[in-house]
């Protein structure tokens, strides 16, 4: 009978990807192409030629490794975890896009996943022609899309555009459209991956909103974003996702995301981090290092005192310059709340520190008295101005903590944390 | 309750194959859907529309009478050479087609492979419909053509789908194997309009099936288009273009192990498509 309230089974999921590390990537002449085409051809044909293949070396990576889990029906499931933690792999397995390689998932119920609004719009066709591609390929049948035309429309607000090809849309106006098709969806499960980062800050409320509505009607919902204010809105239950693997299932939504944000994989709060695994590989900033230190130049190891200098510091190796290039940070509280972003040129531009080829260490004080006792995350901003990012906050940024304790004052009335992310001592006058 | 039930599934590596074939059915609506964007995105921004399905046929065959008919004086079985070649070129023209947009087919929705779940068989099957509807707006010259030359159609011409049937299926095997290999290899883009260009010269479109010497015949056979083109020739003509047994039985069996390799390939790629592609 308990059978019966299981919306989703995982057990011992795995997913296995094999990486090809190839030695020469030699595709830079036509020739080396079409000789690299036809060995392959031949490579294709011939299954006994295994001597050219084994050049290239392969390396196993499991995506997700022995992961369980069970979801009840009517559950909302906020799936959280740093970039490449299977997060995404384990909604493609789920929503059947991908086998997995061992283990098992049993599914109750009609499942429809979300993983990119628009998915199948086709530019040369109307909006009123995509409404129904886009909801046949998401699942729904004539019949439905016809039941809900009026609505979608009306939720999109394209009505005096129905009838133009989609590439002729605002960029606002197709979000707008896709997302709705996808809103008036009406499965059992639904399986979302990251959607509420599109459109402006009105339509992500009404987004929320409506995914609001598709929860209170007791649908099973799975959820992965890194917008933890959104996870802690819409779910009552949350898995925590690291280098493949479940760490943590809860219903205390709150606490498994803070615990998610004060300390690493590790369940320790560092202040270095450094590029082990050579990531981030950029001809115009590779990183090397990023870390918090004390006033006489060592890398924090615990707490710093309030009434001290220390000061944050970003290295990394420049190959390629680019006038363009931002490096900064970004100051997160405890609660996720972003507190600023600093930049290193944020000054007039004759002030600009010089930046030049080779290795770079960017440094930033943080001054004293500042913020208040408490723990600390930062994040990495390093993009090209308004071309791309090279790592983002919230993203694909390593992520490292510091921790700030006593030293509040000199006043002997202001001897204990007082309330408010910053503590700052400010001149006063009394006239 | 028991709606839910319709709906409850396992997943599990290796497994698929039992929800697959039932998962076709459930999905038809959507192979509709794909066929119609297709044609429709196909006629949507050509000023000229359907007139390229007319105009493509129409200057191939000219040229086709000009150089074989009119300057290599080839032989065309007592047929008007125009007639002769077109009856060719339309079941050529629509297997090339159909086998080329199938064969690309899976490239160029890899945005949906990697997003959504779905039979991939849809695919490639929806993309042959383009070029069915090609083949029916063509037939039109065909008509005319038989108008013009006083020939009037006789029993024979009721086998026609039979032929094209043949020539659809030959183009949907071919066209699965294609499209898988095409995922993980992209040379096969390539090697897509080469087959295309050579099969024309390699079919009997410009010439008779007779014109192979005996001793090759059988070998030459094993082109399943060529009983496809035969086939056509003689129901157009009214029977009066050699066909035998042996092609058709040649061709049937050729374009059965086509499908069902191209099927059996495509479904054991099929799970890896949204990794590689």
């Amino acid at each position: 009978m308990s059978d019966n309230d299981i919306a989703i089974k995982v057990g011992n999921l795995g997913k296995r990807y094999v990486i090809n590390h190839q030695k020469d990537k030699g595709d830079d002449n036509f020739r080396e192409v079409i000789i690299g085409g036809t060995k392959k051809i031949i490579g294709v044909f011939n299954p006994f030629k295994k001597s050219e293949k084994q050049k290239e070396t392969t390396e196993d990576f499991w995506a997700l490794n022995d992961v369980n889990f069970e979801i009840k029906k009517g559950d909302k499931v906020g799936i959280i975890g740093r970039n490449g933690a299977g997060k995404s792999t384990l909604l493609k397995v789920l929503s059947r896009i991908t086998e997995p390689t061992t283990g098992k998932i049993h599914i109750n119920g009609r499942i429809a996943s979300l993983l990119e609004v628009g998915t199948g719009f086709h530019p040369e066709l109307t909006g009123r022609e995509n409404i129904y591609l886009n909801g046949a390929i998401l699942g729904m049948s004539r019949k439905e899309i016809k039941a809900k035309f009026d609505e979608i429309v009306a939720f999109a607000e394209v009505d005096k555009f129905l009838d133009t090809p989609v590439k002729r849309y605002s960029s606002g106006m197709y979000v707008r459209l896709a997302f709705s098709v996808a809103a008036h969806l009406e499965p059992e499960i639904l399986v979302v991956d990251e959607v509420l980062a599109v459109g402006d800050v009105e339509f992500q409320k009404k987004c929320l909103g409506k995914m609001k509505d598709v929860s209170d009607q007791g649908r099973t919902v799975l959820f992965v974003s890194h917008n933890m204010n959104a996870i802690e809105q819409l779910c009552d239950h949350v898995i925590l996702m690291s280098e493949g693997k479940v760490i943590k299932k809860s219903n205390n939504v709150r606490e498994v995301i803070h615990d998610y944000l004060a300390f690493n994989e590790n369940g320790i709060s560092q202040s270095e981090w450094k590029n082990k695994d050579d990531q981030y590989k950029d001809k115009n900033f590779h990183l090397t290092s990023f870390c918090v230190k004390d006033n006489e130049g060592a890398a924090v190891t615990q707490a710093v005192r309030n009434d001290e200098v220390f000061s944050v510091e970003i290295k990394g190796y420049i190959e390629e310059l680019d006038k363009a290039l931002q490096v900064g940070y970004a100051l997160y509280d405890e609660d996720n709340n972003l507190l600023y972003w600093s930049i290193f040129n944020d000054s007039a531009e004759k002030e600009w520190p010089e930046v030049k080829k080779g290795l770079n260490v960017f440094c930033s004080d943080i001054p004293k008295r500042f913020l208040n006792e408490g723990t600390y995350r930062l994040e990495l901003i390093i993009s090209l101005y308004f071309r791309c990012w090279i790592i983002e906050p919230q993203k694909n940024s390593p992520t490292i903590f510091f921790t700030i304790q006593g030293g509040l004052s000199d006043s002997p009335y202001w001897m204990i944390r007082r309330p408010g992310t910053l503590a700052p001592e400010l001149k006063w006058s009394v006239k | 309750m028991t709606e839910n039930n319709k709906f409850e599934f396992t997943i599990e590596s290796g497994k698929a194959e039992r929800h697959y074939w039932m998962d076709l059915w459930r999905y038809r609506e959507l192979f509709y859907i794909l066929a119609w964007r297709d044609i429709a995105v196909q006629y949507k921004q050509a000023i000229m529309g359907v007139l390229w399905a007319l105009i493509r046929p129409l200057l191939t065959m000219i040229i086709f009478v000009v150089i074989f008919g009119k300057i290599a004086k080839l032989p065309s079985e007592g047929v008007p050479y125009p007639v002769f070649v077109f009856a060719a070129m339309l079941p050529w023209t629509f297997f090339a087609t159909a086998f080329a947009s199938s064969g690309n087919s899976l490239i160029g929705n890899a945005s949906l492979i990697s997003k959504v779940y779905f039979p991939r068989l849809i695919i490639p099957a929806a993309s042959i419909i383009v070029a069915l509807v090609d083949f029916i707006i063509s037939f039109t010259i065909l008509i005319a053509l038989m108008v013009w030359y006083n020939y009037l159609p006789t029993w024979h011409m009721l086998t026609l789908p039979l032929f094209l049937l043949l020539g659809f299926f030959a183009a949907f095997g071919a066209g699965l194997f294609i499209a898988a290999l095409n995922v993980k290899y992209r040379d096969f883009k390539f090697i897509i309009p080469f087959v295309v260009q050579l099969g024309l010269y390699a079919s009997p479109v410009a010439f008779s099936t007779t014109l192979v010497p005996e001793k090759y015949q059988l070998f030459y056979y094993l082109n399943p288009m060529v009983a496809v083109i035969d086939g056509f020739r003689w129901a157009i003509s009214g029977g009066n273009t050699a066909i035998n047994s042996t092609e058709i039985i040649v061709s049937v069996g050729v374009v059965c192990l086509l499908c069902l390799f191209g099927a059996i390939y495509f479904r054991k790629t099929e799970k890896t498509f949204a990794d590689v592609i």
